[in-house]
């Protein structure tokens, strides 16, 4: 049986990029990723007020099928994470918020569902395996060479004690990733900055603003490519990119989720990389050795 | 009972309890875990708010100290054991007997009375290693002086980083010594007194963990802690005064400070306010620009705490006369750039996002408790808060007591404080240890009076009986 899988509106939609090569990285893996066979959209954004059960719902209900279907639900979009992960912290500790919306919901959810990102099933249930039995065993073409710059933004980390998943301050799940890949991890100090998130809707002028420092940082740290784990962050950096690049010099940088450089280093076949919808063409990076050239 | 103290702690807040007990005419053993004394006041470039040289006022209290009669000086020493003779505590009415305690001496590996502190040896020594009172901003040898005011004013020879101890493979040191002080040989000593009343000054260190790591407190040299700055500052510091930054030695002319470094952070560092930060961020503010007068400080604070004479006067001066800019508000980052450290924070007064590019940040890290002071809490018995510093019986009304009898406590081990209120609880400390020793003499003298007077006393009081 595979991990129950929770893809989420954007991944269905807009990053289906990620889906696609989370699932075939999975898939090879041994870690299939297997659909919730019934969900909606988990929200987006986790309730800040203390009596907001509404916004609760969404969530719950989710936490339901994921126990339905095993004691474990799998996330890639950060955003996701981050609100069944909240939710669940949530309901675990408010016996009473869970016993509400279970009356409403007429769904038994027991509380108890573990939601990992599946950044944190590689590192703890794979391992990044550099002595043995691990992900580096699995990597046939290491990026050698590529500077890949992590960027975790805010939701994969915050707020530390319901997310938990890593140093909020000083991440490193990704750049162990990227090591173990056979890449070189840029450490760059907006590495955990805001990338402007849903203001891209409503006033796109911050995130461009934002992610041009990030972006620019990035870059002049060293970075080829910049590697997220959000669809939002990937969005935001990316498609301000579109007509000129954000470094000091307008170079511009590929922004790839974290997936898509693992389908590479995996030496899965050319169509699960799934570089086309790129604004910033990441596949100049990867060509084969012959051809290879660097910016 | 034995008439004599023993002080835990050579720092102001000890030497100043040793003096004023020894001055009364009792004998006090005083052990520092350190080579020499005086504590962190000695590393202080100035005091506030008077802007007093530091160690002109400390020096004197030094020096009376190592040579005073009454007090016997036990340096690189520690307390391993302290038993209490006679009744236990608190049984109603018992006589206090006292203590035997148990000092670990560490060997020196220079005899003290032969040492002339003349250098040769540290000049023929080979090993370099960063000098500990000087924060690491400077070098030492391994056979060394901490400081050119130390006393004892003998050298000392680091175990830790001789090369030769065991086996005897350099020997340089003992080769350029014309008076045979350097003794390779010096085992530990173990020393058992008796004693009437202990004094606890086992005073504070600076916070060092995660909250001041994210503001890259020990990743970058041009950041640093208050005490790094006040050896910088100082006279006979590693520059001999000048400011300038450890990366390129040049002048800084930027200079962020970021208060509440650890302090008043629940989640990552300590809750609690450390007392003096305030204070001294506006002193180093004030003698920074002493020193560069075209350089801008900036300072980021969560609030002034100034509570003391003079002291909201002080901060108004590096405010007005000094042209600090205080920034209201936390840093949240701060990151290495090309030559530079860039700080972000805010401005909460404003609600602007702050960035600037500086030239040397210097966080003012929390105070805590010496690693020490948890086990010597254990080992006499007295009560510690959840962060190890000592809680007296009654913080209003008897806080330098400790609540068990003969043991007193007093300076930053009961929790922060500045040097003025430190002194003040030593000489407290000093006057509770001298009330017990007298009361327990005017004991001793009433009860031989009666002994002697025994038999007269019962037998004119018999006589009135028998003439009723």
């Amino acid at each position: 049986m595979g991990i129950p899988y929770f893809p989420g509106c954007t991944l269905s939609t807009k990053a289906k990029n990620y889906d696609r090569s989370g699932r075939a990285v999975a898939k090879v893996l041994g870690l299939e990723l297997e659909e919730l066979p019934e969900w909606q959209c988990c929200g987006a954004t986790f309730p800040l007020m203390l009596d907001d059960s509404m916004a609760l719902i969404a969530p719950t209900r989710i936490l339901y099928q994921a126990q339905q279907a095993g004691d474990r639900v799998a996330t890639l979009c950060a955003i996701c994470f981050n609100v069944l992960r909240r939710s669940q912290a949530l309901l675990e500790r408010d016996e009473e918020m869970l016993e509400r919306i279970n009356w409403f919901t007429e769904e038994e959810y027991e509380g108890d569902v573990y939601v990992a990102h599946f950044l944190e099933i590689l590192r703890d249930e794979l391992g990044w395996g550099e002595e043995s039995g691990g992900l580096a065993e699995r990597v046939r073409r290491p990026l050698t060479g590529l500077k890949a710059a992590p960027y975790y933004g805010c939701l994969l980390l915050r707020p530390y004690d319901e997310i938990g998943l890593d140093d909020p301050e000083d991440p490193r799940i990704l750049h162990d990733l990227v090591r173990v890949l056979g890449a070189e991890p840029v450490n760059f100090p907006y590495n955990i900055e805001c990338c402007g998130s849903y203001l891209a809707v409503k006033e796109p002028e911050v995130p461009e603003s934002l992610s041009k420092d990030i972006v620019a940082s990035a870059k002049e740290h060293g970075a080829d490519v910049i590697v997220t784990a959000c669809p939002l962050c990937q969005f935001n950096l990316d498609y301000p990119q579109r007509e000129t690049g954000m470094s000091r010099k307008g170079e511009k940088v590929p922004v790839v989720y974290f997936t898509q450089l693992m389908a590479v280093a995996l030496g899965l076949p050319e169509e699960t990389w799934d570089f086309e919808d790129h604004y910033v063409d990441p596949r100049p990076l990867f060509e084969e050795e012959d051809g290879a050239t660097e910016d | 009972m034995k008439y004599r103290a023993l002080v835990i702690g050579a720092g102001i807040s000890g030497m100043q309890a040793a003096l004023d007990i020894a001055n009364s005419g009792y004998e006090v053993i005083l052990v520092e875990k350190e080579p020499s004394i005086g504590g962190h006041m000695a590393q202080l470039s100035e005091t506030f708010p008077t802007l007093d040289c530091s160690q002109c006022i400390l020096t004197p209290r030094t020096v009376e100290v190592g040579q005073h009669p009454n007090i016997e000086l036990l340096t690189l020493s520690e307390v391993v054991d302290v038993q209490r003779i006679g009744d236990a505590p608190g049984s109603d009415g018992a006589a206090q007997e006292g203590f035997n305690v148990r000092i670990k001496r560490h060997p020196r590996y220079v005899i003290e009375d032969k040492c002339t502190a003349c250098g040769d040896c540290a000049k023929a020594c080979p090993v370099v290693v960063p000098n500990e009172f000087d924060r690491g901003l400077a070098a030492r040898r391994a056979i060394y002086i901490p400081s050119p005011q130390a006393v004892p004013a003998v050298y000392r020879l680091d175990p830790d980083a001789c090369l030769g101890l065991f086996p005897l493979a350099c020997g340089k040191c003992a080769e350029a010594c014309n008076v045979g002080a350097i003794n390779y040989d010096m085992q530990p000593e173990i020393i058992d007194e008796e004693v009437g009343a202990i004094v606890v000054a086992t005073g504070y260190e600076l916070y060092q963990d995660k909250a001041v790591a994210a503001y890259e407190y020990m990743s970058h040299p041009d950041v640093m802690d208050g005490l790094e700055f006040e050896r910088m500052l100082s006279a006979t510091g590693p520059t001999g005064g000048k400011v300038i930054r450890p990366s390129d030695r040049t002048v800084p002319k930027e200079v962020v400070f970021i208060q509440c470094a650890g302090s008043r952070n629940p989640e990552h560092g300590v809750p609690y306010c450390s007392k003096i930060c305030c204070m001294y961020t506006a002193k180093h503010a004030i003698l920074y620009k002493h020193r560069v007068p075209d350089g801008q400080v900036y300072v980021f604070y969560m609030d002034i705490r100034a509570g003391g004479k003079g002291y909201e006067e002080f901060v108004n001066r590096a405010m007005e006369e000094d042209e600090t800019v205080y920034i209201r508000g936390r840093v949240s980052k701060v990151f290495p750039t090309d030559d530079e450290v860039m700080v972000w924070g805010v401005d909460t007064l404003t609600g602007r996002k702050v960035e600037i590019s500086a030239d040397l940040v210097v966080v003012a890290s929390a105070i805590i408790p010496s690693a020490g002071s948890r086990r010597i809490a254990k080992m006499l018995g007295v009560e510690a808060d959840e962060f190890g510093f000592y809680n007296p019986e009654n913080a209003e009304m008897t806080p330098v007591e400790s609540g068990l009898p003969g043991v007193f406590l007093a300076g930053t081990g009961l929790g922060p404080q500045d040097i003025p209120e430190t002194v003040s609880q030593a000489s407290g400390a000093a006057a509770k240890v001298l009330s017990l020793f007298q009361a327990a003499q005017a004991e001793d003298r009433a009860r031989a009076a009666l002994e002697e007077e025994g038999a007269e006393i019962d037998s004119s009081s018999a006589a009135v009986m028998e003439a009723v």
